[in-house]
């Protein structure tokens, strides 16, 4: 058994410790919001904040998140830069496919979170990890700055 | 997203045209001229099905039978019908139907969602289903008011009368589903548009792709579902000799090893035991006839057959006589390329008594039922197949690879009088299974954008040899035959073009004179571009046009390549030529999408054999366009009163040799064979 707690609550799970966390949040808890894309921290599909740091779920095993505080895509939408995030997000009408946009949502959030202001080269930083088939880049910088001003004014 | 299907004997619905909600609404069903003629080829009539209800609270909703892969149908079959029925936009939703001959795509006459056909082919359609509702809504407010629906108009979801009474459209489904409806309906004139065409209707799927809400393939879990994963042999057309499962059964929450034809299926608890234990298993392999395949003797074999010609696709004037005054040749070649959706491939099948319940992420609901039925059958639970990152890149369906030889001729004014094309790539046609090679033995995909040279050249000749290196799986890729066709093809007149020490782009012109739109679309991506214009210092331009899937599509790619050779793409302008279009917004997008697709391909994509095996099978050797190499993207769209063209696939083809194209104009460096950092 492990505890974790995820998105503010606390789940007990029956899993082996080096269990990938991106399998334990959607294989045992059905928290399907984060993606399997690559199985290897390639692609960032599978991101979630680890007491608010973006890491790879994939390649994270679930006994380094015990004890510690996982954000999903899910509850993302609670802190301020996560929402700030999501309403650009769908003002841009950034997802074409959708399959990816979690990982770049749950990267993004955690850019604005540390940097209100982001260049971009920041952004190139932040997000070349996150792979798009779709080609949404543009619009994903474009809706990154428009959260920034948002959440500056706000 | 997600499609739900169910496999039954029974009808799940008697519609007729109309009929009434549960709760009093209106329901309009009708058939699409596919099921039409699927239904006729069965000697059956065909069956009406639901694809519009309007309900009390004034909801409308859209039934889908086309998948929403990214390109925005899910919005665009919706605003076909809004636009007519006078809709409230902010009242529309869309929802994905089922498995159903109803939903046979206009185009291929079977349900599926592909070669940029769903607005071609439901244009009409779908807006004659908005007005036959319109119409019916109008007849039930002027029954109510006891008036002439002559003197009614609509607006928003509202009926208004010339009194000034208004009804909405939920007050009046109730009645209108009691009504006959019109024979004919009078569908607008474009000069009457007011969401087609119009930018500014936004996506209906945004807010639940940006929440992890919408629900994808994978993203199925049922009662006592099961994972598999499968071992698949690492040659193609290999087979398991000896399986020993005793090390995989023994891995925590491991169920059932279950030798397969294609392989050995390991069903676990979850995804991850179940990859665990196919890990553990031990299995020798049979690697069969592949086993020394190689890429090096695959591209021996393409060049063999496109050296020696075949059937003959096109023939005019007399390319064997012409003499030109000046003569260009070139090989040009083209690898497999995997479709690496960022999705994994994934099922789910549920074998029940009275039927199977699939669930799959898929572009053809009607052909894609079954595999996966053995499976869980055997396991009498439901069962969802997951591929890995590994599996999918290494599980074939590629885009065929192609090599083709060309001769260009000018005369002494540098005139183009000679085009020759000799292709060689597996056949696509015959490795679809739902296909046959023509009687003329040319495959269709294996030469479009190269056959369809529109370039006014007086004697051209293209022909096609079937080439089947191993065997392989191939199948159709984003725009297919023209994503390596059109690379050839405009690159080689680039090579013309400078072989006449004439403008690429003047040169094309020059020879497009009976094209008008291939010459529109090109003009207004080199106006927009600023063709001839200065560049900053290193940075170099390409051009290409290509006509695709209906729509006619220009590319300008400014490139500079670095101390290493490294191509760095700056900026793309497209003009794009496809018709009216629905979604301005979503065209653009769709563009912007197909060049970053395109362009992943033209740097970095390969599927190469070493062994027998494939030599990639994560993003790390089969890279992905990241944001930090993303060009700026400008589309602009050719202002038109033409049909609607297709727009997921036409700004995919251009990009590879406006890239090159630019690239050459750098360094005097042709690029013959793709990928360009191959």
């Amino acid at each position: 058994m492990v505890s974790l707690v995820v998105n503010g609550k606390t789940r007990k799970v029956d899993a082996a410790p080096d269990t990938p966390l991106l399998w334990v949040l959607r294989d045992s808890l059905h928290l399907t919001g984060t993606k399997f894309g690559c199985g290897i921290a390639l692609c960032g599909a599978c991101t979630v904040h680890l007491d608010g740091q973006p890491v790879r779920s994939c390649s994270t095993p679930v006994s380094a998140a015990a004890g510690k505080k996982v954000t999903t895509v899910e509850a993302i939408g609670a802190t301020p830069a996560g929402k700030a995030v999501q309403a650009a997000w769908i003002r841009h009408d950034v997802p074409q496919c959708g399959y990816c946009q979690s990982g770049q949502i749950m990267s993004a959030s955690a850019l604005l979170a540390r940097n209100r202001a982001p260049t971009d080269a920041d952004i190139d930083e932040a997000m070349s990890g996150n792979v798009c088939r779709c080609g949404t880049y543009n619009q994903i910088r474009a809706a990154i700055k428009d959260a920034a001003a948002n959440a500056k004014r706000a | 997203m997600i499609m739900g299907a169910k496999q039954m004997n029974i009808s799940r619905r008697e519609f007729l045209k109309t009929s009434a909600m549960a709760g009093g609404g209106l329901i309009i069903g009708f058939t699409l001229p596919g099921a039409t003629r699927l239904a006729q080829a069965a000697g059956k009539e065909a069956r009406m099905s639901a694809y519009l209800r309007i309900a009390p609270n004034n909801g409308i909703t859209v039934v889908c039978g086309l998948s929403e892969m990214g390109q925005g149908v899910h919005t665009a079959i919706p605003m076909l019908v809004a636009e007519e029925l006078d809709a409230d936009w902010s009242r529309v939703r869309v929802e994905q139907a089922g498995v159903d001959q109803a939903f046979a795509n206009p185009i291929f006459g079977m349900q599926a969602t592909g070669g940029s056909t769903s607005v071609r082919g439901h244009w009409e359609p779908m807006r004659k289903a908005g007005a036959t509702a319109r119409a019916m809504l109008i007849a039930a407010a002027a029954e109510t008011w006891k008036a002439d629906a002559a003197d009614c108009r609509t607006e928003r979801g509202v009926v208004i009368h010339k009194s000034g009474r208004k009804l909405s459209y939920g007050q009046l489904a109730e009645k209108a589903a009691q009504l006959k409806p019109p024979a004919d309906v009078k569908l607008k004139d474009p000069s009457q548009f007011t969401l087609l065409g119009k930018s500014g209707t936004r996506r209906l799927d945004s807010a639940a792709k940006s929440t992890g809400k919408a629900k994808f393939g994978l993203d199925v879990y049922l009662p006592g579902m099961l994972t598999a994963v499968i071992a698949y042999p690492p040659v193609p057309g290999g087979k398991a000799a000896s399986v020993n499962d005793a090390k995989a059964k023994a891995v925590p929450g491991v169920r059932q090893v279950v030798q397969i034809p294609s392989g050995v299926a390991v069903l676990a608890d979850g995804y991850w035991a179940a990859k665990l234990g196919r890990d553990a298993l031990e299995i020798q392999w049979d690697h069969g006839a592949n086993a020394s395949l190689s890429s090096e003797g695959i591209s021996k074999m393409l060049s063999a057959g496109a050296a020696a010609g075949g059937a003959v696709g096109r023939n005019e004037g007399d390319a064997k006589a012409a003499t030109p005054a000046k003569t260009i040749q070139a090989e040009y070649e083209a690898p497999y390329l995997s479709h690496s959706c960022m999705e994994p491939l994934n099922c789910t099948a549920w074998v029940k008594k009275d039927g199977v319940e699939i669930w799959a992420g898929t572009q053809s609901q009607g052909p894609a039922q079954g595999i996966l039925s053995q499976v869980s059958k055997i396991a009498g639970k439901p069962v969802k197949l997951v591929y890995s990152r590994e599996d999918d890149t290494r599980g074939y369906f590629y885009r065929p690879a192609s090599v083709t030889r060309m001769t260009g001729g000018l005369d002494a004014d540098g005139r183009a009088t000679l085009f020759t094309a000799s292709v060689a790539s597996p056949s696509i046609m015959e490795g679809s299974h739902f296909m046959k090679l023509p009687p003329d033995g040319v495959d269709e995909f294996g030469v479009e954008g190269i056959r369809d040279c529109p370039y006014d050249i007086p004697n051209l000749r293209v022909e096609y040899s079937r080439q089947e290196p191993g065997a392989l799986q191939v199948w159709f890729w984003r725009s297919v035959g023209h994503s390596q066709n059109s690379f050839f093809l405009e690159s080689f007149i680039d090579e013309l073009a400078h072989a006449a020490g004439k403008d690429p782009f003047e040169f094309r012109r020059s020879l497009l004179g009976k094209q008008p739109r291939y010459k529109g679309a090109l003009e207004l991506a080199a106006e927009k571009a600023g063709w001839g214009k200065p560049l900053p210092a290193g940075v170099h331009r390409g051009i290409a046009v290509v006509f695709s899937f209906g729509s006619w599509c220009a590319e300008v790619a400014e490139v500079s390549v670095g101390q290493d050779g490294t191509p760095k793409v700056h900026r793309v302008v497209a003009a794009v030529d496809c018709g009216m279009t629905v979604n301005p917004d979503i065209v653009k997008r769709q563009i912007e999408s197909a060049v970053v697709y395109g362009l992943t391909a033209a740097l970095y994509g390969k599927i190469t054999f070493k062994d027998g095996r494939v030599e990639q099978s994560n993003f790390h050797d089969y890279r992905m366009l990241r944001m930090n190499e993303m060009p700026a993207v400008e589309v602009h769209i050719v202002p038109s009163t033409e049909a609607p063209g297709g727009i997921g696939e036409p700004g995919t083809p251009p990009i590879a040799p406006a890239v090159a194209n630019a690239i050459f104009a750098a360094t005097g460096k042709r690029i013959r064979k793709l990928p360009i950092l191959g």
